[in-house]
């Protein structure tokens, strides 16, 4: 396939694309947050009286207004209060909303709002929320939010776990005692901030009846579900629209500031604008950090015999995605490897820190490091080249590894063959140098529910129209694409029209890898229902059977000739007026029954060398495989692949969000360093298999997380190999290599 | 703010003298973004980390989300908004096109001003030249390379331009 140009490009490099913080009301208000200065509290008195005084301050919205509402959002447990309900659970929570008529107005307002409060004692890690006796952030029952997450459960809490997986085949009690090497690890990997660059921002208004909401959201629909349960709408009366969004990966899945703007509205009966600047937002959700520990047994031939896994998630004050994280996290933690004998138990357990959501790789990149790491240690053990262990284990294509999972989709020994050959695995590295290597399988593409519709015009252009949106990965120009090569239209012709839940068919999420699978999918189903449709009308207007009458490739051929798209609606409609529009819908039903609709292979690796006076890590290579199956527009693939690894090689060597008692002390671009120009390796390698296994168009799979997946991993064992130890967490800051170097505990 | 201090500024954007009374302590991308609907200057960390709102004030470049409006007056500020000429695109922007030197895009205005800075000063920098001139900028989303060939092709097209 060519790479076309993305329809966005031009947009993007005029300055004249527009973003949800681009977008403005006359007469809006803007607005700023008092947040929490404690991380557990029960709140006192808020005194607004000051900041109403002030000039151009129209409001000070605070929890207690919130009655009449649903006050609280949270697809899986609702627990989230839009602002503080009597209690805070972590510093930098929204406490009060004060709206102005400008922005300076409504921040010099909020720093006039005081606060009282009676501190509880904070958990502030896993380990303190789990001892016996610690104070509970949630003792309420709050009901289930999202039906389709069959784990998730209701009950009054008892202690502080958010979410329990227990996940087992097999016996592994019995296969670890008959193993000839039982190799542990144990991993932290840290607490994240996905940083998209443009922050949580939203502006809402109620107009016509309707709540209209346009925000830098991933999953508008989803947003949407929520609102209307705040407000107790019918899910017909909230509009939300996704603009361009200026990043996502994940941070911006499911409901984040959207309730503020909107409760702001409700109260002034004003448009009311949200904006974070980065500050805001990494007080707004993080990634889930992870203590992971596997157990695994092998044969003395390397056979992999059993896998015994421990993990705990920091979730944070509110649940959000927490569960399902967990979840997928369980799911990636015993690796793509054959094994009879598995037991996972995990926890998601909630602490007083910033809540965590998902981030590009779900779970993955959090488990991975353990589960690779092991392979590489037990090989070291064993005496076999490590990637001759893993060959020895791969799950071969068609096999199912998981019970009641999609069986493999995917060739995995082939990409890790391709891998090695990239990476020059084979040759020796020179002295302070290593390489090190990774291969995940993550079950992607989240629940399949997608809708699209597309429409000919009488001109024979064409109309897409899906809930998916564009944040950077390219859904808009891929999708156009699907549609151009399904109808035979030329690309130019093909318009898109993206996230508005008023407007646009549902689709259920613009993550998990799934958009060019899925609603490319349903978009196939749709361009395919609009052909038959084509077919009919070109017989009513010029006569024929059916079966005679052909429509592809732009043309209606038929026994009078051919006729373009757009002269058969002009026909059938008369004049120049009309359209044409087909709707293709994807649900759990056939090749789509066995979830996941596909596995999402993750294969990459790094070279690195090591500075021995500084611990510095240099990078000298990248190479990522994508197995996608079918590669629809190439380049903006390896830029997806590219793009995810080099976030994963910021939790490797740079990115942690660090707790100091109750305060997050860095939530700032300054001390949160992520990968910049210079970091980046000389050489990059983007190596593309496809193998048409996948179940969407043309036998495409999902990409764009996968190569992330094992880099926390691979940097790891590269890092290992040229020190001769084995980290046990990352980022391998200079300091960290350096005390290994010196043979310290790290 | 409102009845705070005002002060009257006249620069010149996109050369075009504009006349404005602004708070003093209003920044020169919120006076871009807010008074002029020139979105195209972006804002993320608002402490002068990330590059995104990167636009030239008499030829350098400055990050607006933390200089003063006031101190613009009398000064030519360049934003992206003025660098295409009608619908031709300027070399950068086409070779950020090209090269696929985007994906959300919402770094990709300050790295646009920011090369044009260089490529002013510098039209046949090395590859480390250019890294090294980027690395004030952050992207979150391509891994750099391809924006890092973007301006080495630019810088190439612009030179053998007449
Ligand atoms: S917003 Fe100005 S440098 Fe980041
Ligand atoms: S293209 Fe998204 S931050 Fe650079």
């Amino acid at each position: 396939m060519i790479s076309p140009p993305r329809l966005d490009a031009v947009p993007k490099v005029t300055g004249k694309a527009r973003y949800a913080v681009d977008v403005r009301r006359r007469g809006m208000l803007y607005s700023a947050l008092v947040r929490s200065e404690r991380a557990h509290a029960m709140l006192g008195i808020i005194d607004t009286s000051r900041a109403l005084r002030l000039e151009g301050v129209v409001a000070v919205v605070t929890g207690d207004d919130l009655s009449p509402l649903f006050p609280r959002y949270g697809h899986i447990i609702p627990d989230h209060p839009i602002l503080a309900l009597g209690k805070v659970r972590y510093m930098g929570e929204p406490v009060a909303l004060v709206l102005a008529e400008d922005r300076y107005a409504a921040s010099d307002g909020a720093e006039l709002v005081e606060v009282s409060y009676q501190d509880l004692p904070a958990v502030m890690d896993p380990e303190q929320a789990l001892a016996e006796g610690a104070p509970l952030l949630h003792a309420q029952d709050y009901g289930v939010g999202d039906r389709s997450f069959e784990e998730a459960h209701s009950e009054p809490r008892s202690d502080n776990v958010c979410h329990r997986v227990e996940l087992s085949w097999g016996n592994v009690d019995q296969a670890l005692a008959r193993a000839d090497l039982i190799v542990e690890t144990c991993t932290d990997y840290p607490m994240l901030y996905g940083y998209a660059m443009e922050p949580y921002n939203a502006l809402a208004d109620f107009e016509d009846g309707y709540l209209k909401v346009i925000t830098t959201a991933q999953h508008p629909f989803m947003v949407r579900d929520d609102l209307a349960r705040v407000f107790s709408l019918p899910l017909s009366h909230v509009r939300v629209t996704s603009p361009y969004v200026g990043g996502g990966y994940g941070t911006k899945s499911y409901t984040k500031v959207e309730p503020l703007a909107a409760v702001g509205a409700w109260y002034t009966g004003r448009a009311v604008k949200v904006e974070f600047d980065a500050t805001g937002a990494m007080l707004t959700t993080r990634a889930d950090s992870a203590r992971v520990t596997i157990r695994s047994g092998f044969d003395s031939g390397g056979r992999l015999l059993a896998r015994d896994v421990s993990l705990t998630l920091d979730t944070g004050a509110y649940a959000d995605n927490g569960p399902l994280v967990l979840s997928k996290a369980s799911n990636r933690s015993f690796g793509p490897y054959r094994n009879q004998n598995v037991r996972v138990r995990g926890r998601a357990v909630y602490t007083n820190t910033v809540p965590s959501s998902s981030y590009r790789g779900f779970g993955a990149p959090q488990v991975s490091l353990a589960s690779e790491l092991n392979m590489d240690q037990a090989a070291q053990q064993l005496g076999i080249d490590p990637a001759q262990l893993r060959r020895r284990n791969l799950i071969p294509p068609g096999e199912r590894h998981y019970p009641g999972k999609r069986p493999m989709d995917a060739d995995l020994a082939a990409d890790l063959d391709l891998l090695l050959e990239g990476l020059g695995w084979e040759a020796p590295c020179q002295e302070g140098q290593g390489i090190g290597f990774g291969v995940t399988a993550s079950d992607a593409g989240a629940y399949p529910v997608s809708t699209a519709a597309v429409k000919i015009l009488p001109d024979g252009s064409v109309l897409v129209s899906t809930g998916s949106s564009e944040m950077g990965q390219g859904s808009r120009t891929a999708l156009a694409l699907i549609a151009s090569r399904e109808l035979g239209v030329p690309l130019e012709q093909v318009a898109i029209a993206q996230s508005d839940t008023h407007a646009t068919p549902y689709e259920r999420t613009s993550g998990a890898s799934r958009t060019t699978t899925l609603t490319g999918l349903a978009i196939q189903r749709a361009c395919a229902e609009l052909l038959s449709r084509l077919e009919m009308a070109a017989a009513e207007v010029k006569g024929g059977p059916l079966t005679e009458i052909k429509a592809a490739e732009g043309m209606v051929v038929g026994p009078w000739g051919d006729v373009s798209f757009g002269e058969v609606v002009r026909g059938w409609f008369g004049g120049n007026l009309g359209e044409l529009a087909a709707t293709g819908v994807v649900r759990r039903v056939g090749e789509l029954q066995e979830l996941p609709p596909f596995w999402e292979i993750g294969v990459s690796g790094v070279k690195v060398s090591i500075d021995p006076d500084t611990g510095q890590v240099s990078l000298l290579r990248l190479v990522t495989v994508a197995d996608v199956g079918h590669a629809i527009h190439p380049e903006m693939l390896k830029g997806q692949d590219v793009g995810a690894a080099t976030q994963g090689l910021g939790a490797a060597f740079f990115e942690e969000l660090v707790y100091d008692g109750p305060q997050l002390v860095n939530p700032n671009l300054v001390e949160y360093r992520v990968p910049r120009a210079k970091d980046m390796p000389p050489e990059i390698v983007t190596i593309v298999a496809e193998r048409g296994d996948g179940v969407g168009p043309y036998g495409a799979k999902g990409g764009g997380e996968g190569t992330l997946n094992p880099i926390g991993g691979a940097a790891a064992a590269a890092v290992g190999r040229a020190v001769g130890r084995w980290p046990d967490r990352l980022p391998l800051t200079p300091e960290r290599v350096w005390r290994m170097l010196r043979g310290e505990e790290n | 703010m409102i009845g705070a201090d005002v002060v009257e500024i006249a620069p010149v954007i996109n050369d075009r003298e504009v006349f404005l009374s602004v708070p003093v302590r209003m920044t020169l991308a919120e006076m871009l973004r807010d008074r002029l609907d020139l979105f195209g200057v972006k804002l993320s960390c608002e402490m002068q980390v990330c590059g995104v709102c990167t636009v030239l004030v008499d030829g350098q470049p400055v990050s607006s989300c933390t200089y003063l409006a006031a101190d613009a007056d009398g000064r030519r500020v360049s934003t992206i908004e003025g660098l295409a000429e009608g619908e031709q695109l300027h070399p950068l922007q086409q070779a950020f096109v090209d090269h696929f030197a985007l994906q959300c895009g919402f770094c990709t205005p300050g790295f646009i001003m920011m090369a044009k800075h260089l490529l002013d000063r510098s039209p046949d920098p090395t590859r480390d030249e250019v890294v090294e001139y980027l690395d004030g900028n952050l992207c979150r989303c391509t891994g750099y390379a391809p924006i890092v060939d973007a301006v080495l092709d630019a810088a190439g097209r612009l030179r053998a331009e007449p």
